[in-house]
């Protein structure tokens, strides 16, 4: 099944859970900060790579995050997940970070340029004048039982992926690896439902037709 | 009243994000079911998307440094013992800098 588009926001589902982590931490409990940091730690420093220059930058960043995330924590009153406070903790420092090292482009014009081009899904020349497919897609073997197979088709996914443009690439990454929902990723990056879906879509698309390579024997 | 024009397959690629979201109207759903149950080329594209997505699903991402959770968990203790011992957050900030300092001048 899809999400519904107009989703509320990932509350209702971890309403309890976050309203225990906040009690917890707030009562200064260990072990609640470790799941937090267990769960959310690779991808904030993960996301902060989008805004600044090099691993170390990134995981300073993260930290710098966690700390305002404890700073703030009283002051939580629950109206976004958790999750969501915690990343827009995250992605505000990333951006001051990222202006400060002059090295990085607005995650805002990143957007603009790679939602901007017209960029079809699929070569214009799979198919007829009339817009039918030419040769159909082939069917794909994938069993998950095939170690080799997997193990091979992982790295061609990863290959894609790294090779798209930044925007794109994090978006995906959120939706597809990370298993965000697409509010989450539009209330974090600040971006419009639409884009979030126009990035996702090119991104995927890319990532196909590199599967699809790979399957016709192609060179990825 | 006329129907609206059947969807090409050039169209139907192009869909196919919105209909995994849910976010197609009324109108462009209808068209892209009435599109795909009738077409084995689109049928196999969507099958290879939702490969695509579940491959991506599979990829495994880098834990945590364990030394980056060692120094997390040194100021989270220290934000613990100022707020029963009512240090300043300037303090706290000073000593988690300097902890984060010291880790990059050792590398």
């Amino acid at each position: 099944m899809t999400a519904p588009l107009r989703d509320p926001g990932p509350v209702s589902a971890t309403g309890t859970d976050d309203a225990r982590l906040v009690a917890e931490l707030r009562a200064g409990d260990e072990a609640a900060f470790v799941e937090l940091v267990e769960r959310h730690h690779g991808a904030m420093v993960r996301l902060a790579l989008t805004y600044v220059p090099g691993h170390a930058v990134a995981e300073e960043v993260a930290q710098e995050a966690w700390l305002g995330m404890l700073k703030g924590i009283d002051r939580f009153e629950g109206r976004s997940s958790l999750k969501t406070w915690i990343f827009r903790i995250l992605t505000n420092i990333a951006k001051t970070r990222g202006a400060r090292e002059a090295r990085s482009v607005p995650f805002s014009a990143l957007l603009h340029d790679e939602a901007a081009e017209d960029e079809p899904a699929v070569a214009p020349s799979r198919f007829s004048p009339e817009g039918a497919w030419r040769a159909a897609p082939r069917e794909w073997e994938i069993s998950p039982e095939n170690r080799a197979l997997s193990t091979e088709l992982g790295g061609v996914v990863r290959g894609a992926m790294e090779a798209l443009p930044p925007a794109q690439r994090e978006v995906m990454r959120l939706r597809d690896i990370e298993g965000w929902s697409a509010p989450e990723v539009c209330n974090v990056l600040a971006l419009s439902e639409t884009n979030q879906r126009v990035l996702l879509h090119r991104a995927r698309a890319k990532v196909r037709r590199s599967i699809e390579q790979y399957f016709d024997g192609g060179t990825v | 009243m006329t129907a609206p024009p059947a969807l090409t397959c050039r169209e139907l690629v192009e869909l196919v994000t919105e209909y995994f979201e849910g976010a197609l109207s009324g109108t462009e759903q209808a068209r892209f079911d009435e599109h795909i149950s009738a077409c084995p080329g689109c049928q196999r594209y969507l099958l290879q998307m939702r490969a695509t997505i579940a491959a991506a699903g599979r990829l495994q991402e880098d834990d945590v440094l364990p030394e980056a959770q060692a120094e997390l968990l040194a100021a989270f203790r220290d934000w613990r013992s100022g707020r029963t011992n009512g240090a300043t957050q300037g303090e706290h900030r000073v000593a988690f800098l300097e902890r984060i300092l010291g880790r990059f001048r050792r590398r």
